[in-house]
């Protein structure tokens, strides 16, 4: 009965998105109050009913309702209930209901705090998101729905949650990446909206601006906990690995990060207008086309999930109508700007194009790697090719040093033209510092010199050098930071930190795969892992072969550490489950291998000098992020807007 | 797909801002030409694509035969997973029948935890839709196999080699929207490596 509840909701919120696609736009276009202003009550509609339907998905999961195939399929009575809970979106269905779910919240947070927009802006904007939604709901009604029952034989227990992701990872890693991927939705309606008004003036600009922000910060926050994920779960210490679907994460990243400054550009001196339109558009197609290489099998990924063509064919339309209808408005709408004013090549202008550019060049590099394999097969026809960490590394790094030179320029400078002496006079002696230093703390520490590492480490604490030294320059005036300036030294650091990490981590880890038996010590940097005993333990749903190990340094204990290899009761899986010492400056790392004979196991033991600086990096870019939206600005923003565009029609209005 | 640089007069020249719509259907072809492609996708589980596993049992009706892998090899066959003791077992069996009547695919039985008398007896009460049935009492195959309850059903091709696995009873529907497919796409590419071979030669 609740799950019937559930599929029903999710057909009422079908036709109610149909409705909000469809009545708001009819109202903006027959310029009907009564129409445009049914956006909000349908918006809140929508998001009631699926909201309805992921409760009952989450019931039915909660009480093991195994006639469920979805349910059946992913959890089993053993499992711990917030496993049960987070185990609804650890598959296709629940994740795209649970997506379906973020964008009608995303919708309904637009129309509550569209207040400052006109009331026809709102209602375009709105029937843009009503469409999306309807297509989302759609997909899942047609192809992928999670309330299909196993009748009239279903199993006694389910075939359980496949145990690499009974992980604290899956409750909240997939939940703020969609918030973040989904949240791209919004400035791409703000676009297309503003694009069918034939006005492409400042005002949209200004609205897209926080909720981009937003947006960009979810989807930090979503890759970080991934990256953290994947390194204490299934990387053997690795913590990104270019794989298709991490890439489809990275590139609306990269390509958010571009929006974010191009909108910048065009709320302040009204350039790259036309350009800040096609950049919203390609930020949440990017998103999209994330959402079917995952979901449709088209390239191999342990991320991917299972696979049916119809889901393939329906993304792939959708996507194809969405992003080339949006293509065709911007090809025939787009042309409507006039450019408005000068600046110099040493202006801050010049710096965000730069910035616009380099992370263009990124993504279509990305993209070019990531579906390369796919082109390849379909030129010889069947022919198999992968790309790896090499090609998107000699790509990326050099992309990324010129960035970082942008990023140490950009702050310093000044709309229009800036005095380049007298920024370079600043900056310069800076870098010598952080080159001094780094170049310093290697001789000290005795570690070995490599190039591009040291080039990376010089160029981050130049970057954490300018940056700090600009916060502490305002803050020692009377003049408080203003919120986006202090969130955007914040974010900025945060890619210091980030790149930091990543530059000593891959230079100075170290690790080894040995045999050890009970009794054996091994040293590493420094630090003596000894092998102390293996014990067996039983968890909830699981039998565990569990090491001690206690590392110490100087004949000083430092921790113990209790690695485990797991068996995994319904389906049988074997689990490596490492064990690691975090601190700021080093991560102590150990995993078991296979047992080989007697009480001998194979092990991998790592120190990573550094490595949680990048997640680290990651929280501050998102919580700068967060601080720049707090910003005064947009809430001075909010004062009613007469209901149209032009004076004639609200005139007309008014005196009605 | 987005390496258009912003005009810095200002963008006027309407094929200009065609561009990214010309980048965007390449994109969008080649994205379908890849996933037509990847029709050998359809079929997921662990087992697929490996070589059904090797054994040596006993026919169920015929004691004195040994069956082994061998068997399934020269044509694609189904492989069901079947005993006295499962209700779904018979819910599936007039479709069963159906398929051995009237499609042109052999269909084999694996006997799985069950006693011959019964499962003989069981055969003969309810019809025998397989070319033969091996005894897996102690269900060795069963677990090279990993199976986890009857019925199960597999695809099995020419080479012996497993392309699909159908947990459950098998009802019209399954075989008309899950194997039925498989079968016909397993046939066409044999055919087509065969021609392929034909023309090499």
């Amino acid at each position: 009965m609740i799950p019937e509840l559930g599929h029903f909701s999710l057909i009422l919120a079908a036709g109610l998105s149909v409705l909000l696609a469809v009545l708001p736009a009819l109202g903006a276009g027959r310029r009907n109050p009564m129409l445009m202003a049914s956006g909000a009550p349908l918006a809140a509609g929508v998001l009631v009913f699926i909201l309805l339907s992921f409760a009952c998905l989450l019931y039915a999961f909660a009480q093991d309702d195994f006639s469920v195939r979805y349910v059946a399929e992913h959890s089993n009575t053993a499992l711990p209930l917030y496993y049960k809970i987070a185990a609804a979106w650890s598959a296709h269905e629940g994740s795209f209901l649970l997506w379906t779910l973020i964008m009608a919240v995303w919708t309904f947070a637009v129309a509550c705090f569209s207040r400052s927009l006109t009331l026809d802006m709102q209602a375009r904007v709105l029937s843009v998101l009503g469409l999306l939604t309807a297509g989302f709901t759609f997909f899942l009604l047609f192809t992928s729905n999670p309330f299909a029952r196993n009748l009239p034989i279903f199993p006694l227990d389910g075939a359980d949650l496949n145990p690499l992701l009974q992980d604290f990872g899956l409750i909240v890693h997939p939940p703020l990446l969609y918030m973040g991927y989904v949240g791209f939705a919004v400035p791409f309606a703000f676009a297309i909206a503003t694009l069918t008004t034939g006005h492409l003036d400042a005002a949209w600009v200004r609205w897209s601006r926080p909720w981009t922000t937003v947006a960009w910060a979810f989807l930090s926050i979503g890759i970080t906990l991934g990256s953290w994920w994947a390194y204490y779960e299934l990387g053997w210490g690795g913590w990104w690995f270019w794989d298709a679907v991490e890439n489809a994460s990275f590139m609306p990243w990269l390509a958010g990060t571009a929006l974010i400054h191009s909108l910048a550009v065009s709320d302040k001196r009204g350039l790259f207008k036309s350009w800040t339109v096609l950049l919203a558009i390609v930020t949440f197609s990017l998103s999209l086309l994330g959402a079917f290489l995952v979901r449709s099998g088209v390239l191999i990924s342990v991320h991917a999930f299972a696979v049916d063509p119809a889901r393939g064919i329906f993304i792939l339309i959708f996507l194809g109508l969405v992003v080339g209808g949006s293509l065709v408005l911007y090809a025939f709408k787009a042309t409507a700007t006039k450019r408005a004013s000068s600046y110099s090549w040493s202006s801050r202008e010049t710096l965000l194009l730069v910035n616009n550019l380099l992370l263009s060049v990124a993504v279509a590099a990305i993209l070019l790697g990531t579906l390369y394999p796919l082109l390849y097969e379909v030129v010889t026809s069947g022919g198999k090719i992968s790309v790896g960490p090499p090609y998107f590394n000699t790509v990326f790094l050099p992309i990324l040093v010129l960035l970082f030179l942008a990023m140490v320029f950009a702050p310093q400078s000044r709309w229009r033209e800036t005095g380049v002496k007298q920024v370079l006079g600043k900056l310069m002696p800076v870098l010598a510092v952080a080159i001094f230093i780094v170049a310093g703390l290697t001789w000290m520490l005795e570690l070995p010199l490599d190039p591009v590492g040291f080039v990376f480490q010089s160029i981050a604490v130049w970057l954490l050098f300018t940056l700090a030294g600009d916060w502490w320059l305002s803050s020692s005036t009377k003049k408080p930071l203003s919120a986006s300036r202090l969130g955007m030294l914040l974010a900025h650091s945060g890619i210091g930190v980030a790149i930091l990490g990543v530059a000593v981590t891959v230079c100075f880890s170290e690790g080894q795969d040995l045999r050890m038996l009970p009794g054996d010590v091994t040293s590493i940097q420094g630090y003596d892992f000894r092998f102390d005993e293996m014990t067996r333990v039983a968890g909830p749903n699981y039998m565990a072969d569990r090491a001690q190990f206690s590392v110490s340094k100087n004949g000083q204990l430092v921790t113990h550490l209790y690695p485990e290899k797991r068996v995994y009761h319904v389906s049988r899986n074997v689990m490596t489950e490492a064990d690691m010492d975090p601190s700021p400056l080093r991560d102590l790392y150990v995993a078991l291998g296979e047992p080989l004979g007697g009480s001998a196991w194979a092990v991998r033991l790592h120190v990573k000098p550094f490595v949680r600086w990048i997640w680290f990096g990651g929280l501050m870019i998102a919580v700068g992020g967060f601080i720049t939206v707090c910003d005064r600005r947009y809430r001075n923003f909010a004062a009613r807007q007469p209901v149209f565009y032009d004076e004639e029609t609200n005139k007309q209005m008014n005196t009605r | 797909m987005n390496v258009v640089t912003p005009n810095k007069a200002g963008v006027r020249l309407t094929k200009r801002l065609l561009i990214p719509l010309v980048v965007f259907v390449l994109l969008v072809i080649f994205l379908a030409l890849g996933f037509r492609l990847k029709d050998a996708h359809l079929l997921p589980s662990a087992l697929i694509n490996k070589p059904f596993p090797e054994f040596a049992l006993a026919d169920l009706l015929r004691a004195d035969l040994t069956r082994s892998r061998q068997a399934f090899i020269g044509r694609v066959s189904l492989v069901n997973v079947w005993a006295t003791w499962c209700p779904n077992c018979l819910i599936e069996h007039p479709e069963l029948l159906r398929i051995s009547r009237e499609e042109q695919v052999p269909l084999y039985g694996i006997n799985y935890n069950d006693d011959a008398d019964k499962a003989v007896a069981w055969l003969q009460r309810h019809q025998d839709p397989y070319v033969f049935s091996i005894v897996d009492d102690a269900g060795s195959l069963a677990i090279d196999l990993g199976v986890y309850g009857a019925p199960e059903t597999f695809v099995v091709d020419a080479a012996g080699v497993i392309r699909f696995r159908h947990v459950g009873p098998v009802t019209p529907l399954v075989w008309r929207q899950q194997i039925r497919p498989v079968i016909e796409l397993l046939r066409r590419r044999a055919e087509s490596d065969a021609s392929n071979k034909k023309n090499d030669a």
